[in-house]
């Protein structure tokens, strides 16, 4: 017998006190909780998530269409960056204003080249405004999970309110759970030593997040 | 499970060792009291707390219910999506199967994502028997790898140990392992965590292997997740060619939608923040021309006692744990004892019922962990999927003391009564008699009252360690019933009543 049989079995057997229950499974769980926490507006929601992304650490910075490529060039000379990552999708009008050397995103570049790269510049799927989260599917415009891991800088463009929702229950259904997903809720931390919060292990160490209003 | 905790004394003697270290103490003290009132905080700021915890609840119930149903379907899924599916009744069947599939790749070494799982199999002591390296990459973990030393807290391993100890470690031991500290390393948190960056970052830029548990599985899409907060995880689940995946059945989840239920309370319930700083999602493989992370992908579907824990009509509601250790920071018992007194990877009250349930009763530490508690209730109020831990807890205290049907690798069982409690038994079947019979109770009393200046301050024989930490109750010159009898009872006429 194998151990798929084996273990099945043993399930099944387990089970036997249970009594039969062909109760559909959307029916199965009372979902009485919410789909979203306090009442906001279009406005108050993004400034949440503002807050929220700022008290984990990250850098917010507001823009509109007109202002971003600026923002971004300047984040990037601010921060001294010789290198950044672009994956294959991202708005060329982005990194208009920098003259920073691009670094395209390639299958066949090695986690060694990449180390070499000092900042990655992406878009994302959505953010989550309660928990200050961004989430990256892997589309064009973010590219490949490692660009956002290996860099230990990483600017990370969010349009509001277009791609803002207020909470996780709201978030899942508009991901596709069939792409590589990556939340992010600012950058890296720990609190393995004395349960102090240090920011900044293997992930990038900076994540500087820019709302940009007016679609 | 582990061989890594043979041998442990049994809890009361490992715990009396670690309530006498101070240190050790200090730390848990200061540790426990930290993250108990950030998770308050965390848990208070989501006013429907109570529907989210219940829905937990009922939807870890219902997979457990339907366990064989979603396991075959989470299969299914995971193959459709370029993912290869093996079964492991037990930790060594787990252990051939991971070794098989590195040595496959024609690598010696792995990185690894931190893991209850593997813990529990022993998977490094296993793959190092067969020449392959497995590096952690957690930073606890890796000062628990680095110490030579046994994980006392499932989310954070090294709680036992202060920064001063952690530095002197790195300073030690690095180099043995890979590129050494840098030189004049301080005992500041920031320090400490870049020397493990740079420490790390060079098997992770080479490695071709990683290893990962999952703290959810998604049956209708055979999505994985993974949060962790340093990114050491997503290293691992990102840059090598290949993931093996070790993960425990009951870590099922039915839909996509049960997501936004446990990554709300999960992250609140352990780390005590609104979202940990990263969570990993994949499904399968990417197609080749993305090439977005690894290009084979193993999922090891583990048992090793769960199915028998699934079979115990109480004690199957442990199978609902989503391993955030919330339990554990608020047990009084824990926060004095730590967590290596406990003897499994799972310390704390959810150790105290799982432990005894993977591996059964029968060895001297699992029979003595259903009493490793004060039943004070601490654990089940925050549990965030609702486990009734202090019920488990006595529903295994009678399996110790009276024994029982059980079912030990899927087979059912009787188990004895476990040794050292024949005393307690032979105590208790006296009682019965005594009270059965009025006249000899009556007897017994007025005996004891008469004798009460000759009686010792202590128990001789099985009763002395019971007696030593409590003082025997003092009896009354006169047994109450005659009490009653003298003062009310003796007219007939009140008495009677």
């Amino acid at each position: 017998m194998s151990s798929r049989e084996r273990i099945l079995g043993r399930v099944q057997r387990a089970l036997a006190d249970v009594p039969p229950d062909a109760t559909p499974y959307d029916q199965a769980v009372s979902r009485t909780y919410l789909s979203e926490h306090g009442n906001r507006s279009v406005e108050e929601t993004v400034d949440l998530l503002a807050e929220n992304l700022a008290d984990y650490r990250a850098i917010v910075h507001r823009t509109d269409g007109a202002g971003l490529a600026g923002v971004i060039a300047g984040l990037l000379d601010a921060r001294g960056s010789a290198s950044v990552v672009v994956p294959p999708g991202l708005d060329e009008g982005w990194l208009a204003a920098t003259e920073v050397a691009q670094v395209p995103d390639r299958a066949e570049s090695t986690s060694y080249e990449l180390d070499q790269v000092d900042s990655v510049v992406t878009g994302c799927a959505l953010a989550i405004a309660e928990t200050g989260t961004i989430v990256l599917d892997g589309s064009p415009d973010q590219g490949r999970r490692r660009i956002t891991l290996v860099p230990d800088h990483h600017i990370c463009v969010v349009r509001v309110p277009g791609q803002v929702v207020s909470s996780v229950p709201q978030a899942l259904p508009r991901l596709d759970p069939t792409r590589p997903l990556t939340w992010i809720s600012g950058p890296s931390a720990t609190s393995d030593i004395e349960l102090d919060r240090v920011e900044g292990v293997h992930g990038p160490r900076t994540l500087e997040v820019i709302l940009v209003s007016g679609e | 499970m582990s061989g890594t905790f043979v041998g442990m004394p049994a809890f009361p003697k490992a715990a009396h060792e670690a309530v006498h270290n101070q240190t050790l103490r200090g730390n848990l003290r200061h540790a426990t009291h930290t993250i108990r009132a950030k998770r308050e905080k965390a848990v208070a700021e989501v006013s429907d707390w109570a529907a989210l915890r219940e829905a937990g609840k009922q939807i870890k119930d219902h997979t457990l219910r339907h366990l064989d149903r979603y396991l075959v379907q989470l299969e299914e899924s995971v193959t459709a999506a370029g993912g290869t599916v093996h079964w492991a009744a037990d930790a060594d069947e787990a252990n051939r199967i991971v070794t098989r599939l590195v040595k496959e790749t024609g690598e010696s070494e792995v990185v690894k994502v931190k893991s209850m799982a593997t813990q529990e199999i022993g998977l490094n002591e296993a793959l190092e028997e067969e020449g392959i390296r497995a590096y952690e990459t957690d930073l606890a973990e890796l000062i628990v790898q680095l110490g030579k030393d046994r994980p006392s807290h499932i989310l954070v391993p090294a709680i036992h140990r202060n920064r001063g100890e952690i530095r002197d470690i790195f300073a030690r031991e690095m180099s043995e392992w890979g590129r050494p500290a840098p030189d004049g390393l301080t005992d500041t948190p920031a320090e400490l965590a870049e020397a493990a960056r740079l420490h790390l970052r060079e098997k992770f830029l080479r490695a071709k292997v990683g290893v990962s548990g999952a703290n959810f599985m998604v049956a209708e899409t055979g999505t994985m997740v993974v949060v962790e907060s340093e990114g050491n995880g997503r290293m691992c689940l990102t840059l090598p060619e290949t993931l093996i995946s070790v993960v425990g059945i009951e870590k099922i989840v039915p839909t996509w939608q049960d997501l936004e239920v446990f990554l709300q309370t999960l992250p609140r319930s352990s780390t005590a923040e609104r979202m940990n700083p990263y969570t990993s999602m994949w499904t399968g493989t990417t197609d080749s021309e993305s090439a977005d992370g690894p290009r084979t992908f193993h999922l090891v579907l583990l048992d090793n006692g769960r199915t028998d824990t699934l079979a115990d009509e109480v004690g199957r509601q442990a199978l609902r744990c989503i391993r955030c250790s919330a339990c554990l920071n608020v047990c009084p018992v824990y926060e004095r004892a730590g967590g290596h007194a406990y003897g499994s990877v799972y310390p704390g009250p959810i150790g105290a019922i799982l432990s005894p349930q993977l591996r059964g009763t029968e060895s001297e530490i699992d029979a003595s962990l259903p009493y490793a508690s004060s039943l004070c209730g601490a654990c089940y109020e925050v549990c965030p999927v609702a486990i009734d831990i202090p019920e488990v807890l006595v529903h295994l205290r009678e399996r110790v003391v009276e024994g029982g049907q059980v079912t030990r690798a899927g087979n059912k069982v009787v188990l004895k009564p476990a040794k050292g409690h024949a005393a307690e038994r032979a105590a208790m079947r006296a009682a019965r008699w005594a009270f059965a019979r009025p006249g000899a109770l009556r007897t017994g009393q007025r005996l004891a009252s008469r004798t009460r200046r000759l009686h010792p301050r202590s128990i001789p024989g099985p009763g002395k360690a019971w007696s030593e930490t409590r003082a025997l109750p003092a009896l009354p010159s006169e047994p109450f019933r005659d009490w009653w009898q003298r003062t009310r009872g003796g007219s007939g006429k009140d008495g009677a009543k």
